[in-house]
């Protein structure tokens, strides 16, 4: 047998993806540009909900949609129709998340030219987009009545990476057995610091407030 | 489908540790993957083999996994257990107000090449 010599790494494997993000988001800084990774299951109604944010932000700031899917661009194409921003289509190819470097390849493709807000769409996934830092400002994610108030408590991670999270669907409320109560204190035990909005996008209850605070997150990052 | 993502981060890794030693075959990764990183062991070592043998310089090459205990420490009494038994709640004095110490890594730990 030839004999082995070992060659010691110690590195984690996201370390390249982290400062890889770092240096995404020192870039946005200079240009003054916002970039928000939305994550989520698939189904918990991203789309509608941005749709509906859009269309109250769109005269008060320039914002661009990335929506990152596995395949498919009825996402893109349906925000475009509904609230005229552009938006374009990233295909991971597999992937079940996008790291930093797909998201600066993403951003080559949209038109930054006055750019205050970039949306990111993330793969419909609890799970693997928050191993991975895309180089946004900050981290949203919608949890949808009809997955229950538990889903803290079962993906610690991608609660304890978001800044906000967004519980959308609250017209069903009385047919599911989700109590917000609790799903505030899941939520606390994962990140103290995050914020908890209940949303409803079909009939456009509470979205006003996740507008207001994207127009305050975005006025302070160009602020500091 | 996470754990391919993963192997494709390793393999760009060392991809360049390989260059940078000037090694043309690697024959061993060992990694340290905590107990509550979300990987799933098997799941590695089978997605590693379908990619890694697509690779002149990975081809048979051994992944290997150091499990790394996962400790929690409770910031009320002090006290260090077992993350995967006891989960955020403090065995011994009931507290929530925990964190984690170790148990997320993923990390490369060496690789291993014949000694020329």
């Amino acid at each position: 047998m030839d004999p082995v010599k070992v060659i010691e790494i110690k590195k984690s494997v996201f370390a390249d993806n982290d400062q890889d993000a770092d240096a995404l988001r020192k870039e946005l800084k200079g240009k003054g540009v916002y970039l928000l990774n939305l994550m989520s299951s698939p189904g918990s109604g991203k789309t509608t909900t941005l749709i509906r944010t859009l269309n109250l932000l769109k005269d008060k700031l320039r914002v661009a949609v990335m929506e990152a899917d596995i395949d498919s661009d009825v996402d893109a194409i349906k925000i475009k129709e509904a609230t005229g921003v552009p938006s374009i289509q990233l295909h991971t190819g597999g992937m079940c998340h996008l790291d930093a470097e797909m998201t600066r390849q993403g951003l080559d493709h949209v038109d930054m030219d006055g750019v205050d807000l970039v949306i990111l769409e993330n793969v419909g996934n609890l799970v693997c987009p928050a191993e991975f830092d895309t180089g946004a400002c900050r981290n949203a994610m919608i949890l949808s009545v009809p997955e229950g108030h538990d889903k803290p408590l079962k993906y610690p991670l991608m609660f304890s990476v978001c800044d906000l999270v967004l519980v959308n669907k609250t017209d069903v409320m009385p047919y599911f057995d989700f109590d917000l109560e609790k799903c505030r204190e899941y939520v606390r035990l994962r990140n103290p610091k995050a914020t908890v909005l209940p949303i409803c996008a079909k009939t456009g209850e509470g979205v006003e407030a996740f507008a207001q605070w994207l127009l305050e997150e975005v006025r302070n990052w160009k602020k500091q | 489908m996470h754990e391919l993502g993963i192997v494709f981060y390793i393999i760009r890794d060392v991809k360049k540790v390989a260059e940078e030693n000037h090694v043309g075959h690697v024959s061993g990764v060992v990694m340290n993957i905590g107990e509550v990183s979300t990987i799933v062991p098997e799941y590695l070592t089978d997605c590693w083999r379908w990619a890694a043998d697509k690779e002149p310089l990975l081809k048979g090459c051994q992944l290997k996994v150091c499990t790394i205990p996962a400790v929690t420490r409770c910031e009320d009494c002090g006290e260090e257990y077992g993350t995967v038994r006891h989960g955020k709640t403090c065995p011994r004095c009931g507290s929530k107000n925990t964190y984690l110490l170790r148990g997320r890594e993923v990390e490369i730990k060496e690789i291993e090449v014949a000694d020329e």
